[in-house]
């Protein structure tokens, strides 16, 4: 394997949970709705699956009931915030805490069993092909399901009629309430959506990434995620390219330590955080096009008038 | 922030107790944790310690415990809680307690407080802490015959004395069977985060390490030497179900001994502050079985164990240059523990500069 070819390797692994997350959220704030659980959603996600798998032998089927995992526990998130309209910045909160929490006791009893590791993909003559092979042609579902629904996100978003409603109901809830959208509808969908995608962000950590449990195993992976998609201005494909920025500069802070270079570890470490943001607010320095992408409805509670 | 509710159940089942607890004679014995007792590492095993004490005391004791405890004004708190609610000996499990751990016990003279890893004492407080760098130089040794390439890659933490000592008695170990042995570092700026020390392990190997240890304490890296086909070593707990292949020992963090005879010691009255620093010896250090390795590797580990644990070999005998070329232990001499407690410099042959 050469040097270029491990790099992206690990480069993907590492983005992939990040842009699963994100990409999810994305469409959540779209909606209008800010919803801070990603974290705890992600945990559950990761533990479920982590059992799923390890109870049925199929990481696919964990990944699946990791997912689901994720949407369920966002489902008081949604009763809070749709239906009793409470405090979205407060309610997305207790639901990280919850759900690591709860986590931590499901998965009480698989700390220090190995998982099952999904299998990577093996498409015979394109994944033996030098280099493109494994880079292109030998990554596990997961991944390729990431770049799939970041396509299928930013066509649904910008060039469907279901697109412009959710957008319509994140810009401005009262004039899509008058036109007759359902607007709690639409913004539950969201919501569930986004802890689908947050849990099978999770899943992926503990069926692929590193297929084990150990509580924590997030270790902060929602808050980066709920960070790109603010940096991105809510627009998929630059949440795809915060996401792999973020990774590349990661991976690279490693092998520059490696390399022994001498650069301070604390600054590399940083690094990745610095370089996204400085990177994303570059792409995003128009600030009428910035203001138009800004879901402005982002975090205020809807109560339709009776 | 990190308060979960693990901390609320476990503060709920505390004041639960209290009322109950008090009538029995029982010894109650507190601990604050700094990590999540599922993390497999360094908390897990101090849980174990609890356990023990459960299992061996039986019912003159009775145990409970904080977990997700964060360093500063929390430690404070989960500390004067234990100590209120009748614990009458606590354990604080992380460096980073320290000066909570002086204050609290300064209000509660008939409390006795142990603090792990410290060097702070006080009429009731003790400290403790285990000799990992005895399991290291072993695991050196065992690197430096194993691996083809005479480069190991070695995943730390943070740059502190206790994990500089570690990298430095991993590579006299290793020395002392290939003088040319070469290590590359990565610092993951974290105890704990599987993910990343995941990517650490896979950079290192990419950049030609076929030997990998770390001084984290996520089973991940172990899992990628598993895939990858070479050779690991486990940290804090036995780590062979991740890697049955992969690893070659473990240095396992084995609190039992200690926290059992100081909460006996409690019971008979014989309680005094003082400071231990165990190893090998102590069993406070174990190693987990050696195995992937050809029979004449396994013999050197076990005598190298052996050695160390009877007192003829300490991983620190001079001559000991650092990595400027300066003699920093004379031939002969054993480094004071002292100076071990307080290393921030590399030995020679580490080419790397020490982060400060």
């Amino acid at each position: 394997m050469n040097g270029l070819e491990a790099f992206l390797l690990t480069v993907i692994a590492a983005s992939t949970p990040l842009l699963l997350a994100a990409v999810g959220e994305l469409v959540v704030e779209r909606s209008g709705v800010l919803n801070l659980g990603v974290e705890g959603m992600m945990a559950i996600g990761a533990v479920v699956a982590f059992a799923v798998a390890l109870g049925t032998g199929s990481p696919l089927l964990g990944a699946v009931a990791g997912a689901l995992a994720g949407a369920a526990v966002a489902l008081p998130f949604v009763f809070l915030t749709q239906v009793l309209a409470a405090n979205q910045v407060a309610s997305g909160l207790a639901l990280a805490l919850f759900g690591l929490g709860l986590s931590g006791l499901i998965g009480e009893s698989f700390v220090g069993q190995p998982g099952v590791r999904l299998a990577r993909l093996h498409i015979p003559g394109l994944s033996d092909l030098p280099f493109i092979g494994p880079v292109l042609f030998g990554h596990d579902v997961l991944v390729y399901f990431s770049f799939l629904m970041t396509a299928a996100v930013a066509w649904l978003l910008f060039h469907t009629r279901w697109g412009l409603i959710l957008r319509a109901v994140g810009t401005n809830h009262h004039a899509a309430h008058a036109l007759g959208h359902p607007v709690r509808r639409v913004r539950t969908l969201a919501i569930l959506f986004g802890g689908l995608m947050a849990g099978l962000a999770g899943a992926y950590l503990s069926v692929s990434y590193t297929p084990q449990w150990v509580e924590d195993m997030t270790a902060g992976r929602g808050w980066i995620a709920l960070a790109l998609v603010v940096f991105a201005t809510w627009r998929p494909w630059r949440v795809l390219a915060g996401a792999y920025l973020f990774g590349a500069v990661w991976i690279l802070g490693l092998y520059a330590q490696a390399a022994g270079y001498g650069l301070p570890p604390q600054f590399l470490t940083a690094l990745p955080y610095l370089a996204t943001i400085v990177a994303l607010v570059l792409i995003s320095r128009n600030r009428t096009l910035t203001l138009m992408n800004t879901p402005a409805m982002i975090g205020q509670p809807f109560m339709p008038e009776r | 922030m990190r308060s979960t509710l693990k901390i609320t159940l476990a503060a709920a089942a505390l004041a639960a107790t209290l009322g109950t607890a008090q009538a029995a004679d029982k010894l109650k014995v507190g601990f604050v944790y700094v990590g999540p007792i599922g993390d497999h590492g360094w908390t897990y095993q101090h849980n174990q310690g609890r356990l023990a004490i459960e299992k061996a005391l039986g019912d003159k004791v009775s145990t409970s415990y904080l977990e997700k405890v964060p360093e500063g004004a929390d430690a404070e708190r989960a500390l004067e809680r234990l100590a209120r609610s009748g614990h009458k000996l606590i354990f604080a499990t992380s460096f980073g307690y320290m000066d909570s751990v002086i204050k609290v016990a300064k209000k509660y003279p008939d409390v006795k407080f142990e603090h792990a890893t410290g060097y702070k004492r006080a009429k009731n407080v003790a400290t403790y802490s285990s000799r990992f760098y005895e399991g290291r130089y072993i695991i050196g040794k065992i690197a430096g015959k194993v691996s083809k390439k005479g480069m190991a890659g070695y995943i730390a933490s943070f740059p502190i004395p206790e994990v500089v000592r570690g990298i430095n008695s991993f590579m006299l170990g290793a020395q002392s069977v290939n003088p040319d042995f070469k290590i590359k570092i990565v610092w993951v700026n974290s105890w704990y985060d599987p993910g990343k020390e995941a990517d650490a392990a896979k950079v290192l190997i990419a950049q030609g390490a076929d030997i990998i240890t770390q001084h984290t304490d996520s089973a991940a890296p172990m899992q990628v030497a598993e895939e990858k086909g070479i050779h690991a070593f486990g940290q804090a707990s036995d780590m062979i179900k991740f890697g049955p292949h992969a690893q070659l020992t473990a240095i396992i963090d084995n609190w039992a001994p200690y926290y059992i005879s100081r909460a006996k010691a409690v019971l008979d009255g014989t309680w005094k502050s003082e400071d231990t620093w165990g190893g090998l010896a102590a069993g406070m250090v174990v190693m987990a079985p050696y195995t992937n390795m050809p029979e004449d590797v396994k013999k050197m580990a076990e005598e190298t164990e052996e050695a160390i644990r009877s007192g003829k070999l300490h991983p620190f005998t001079g001559p000991i240059y650092d990595q400027d070329g300066k003699l920093r232990v004379k031939k002969g001499e054993v480094m004071a523990d002292a100076d071990l407690l307080g290393m921030n410099w590399y030995v020679k042959g580490i080419t790397d500069k020490l982060p400060q």
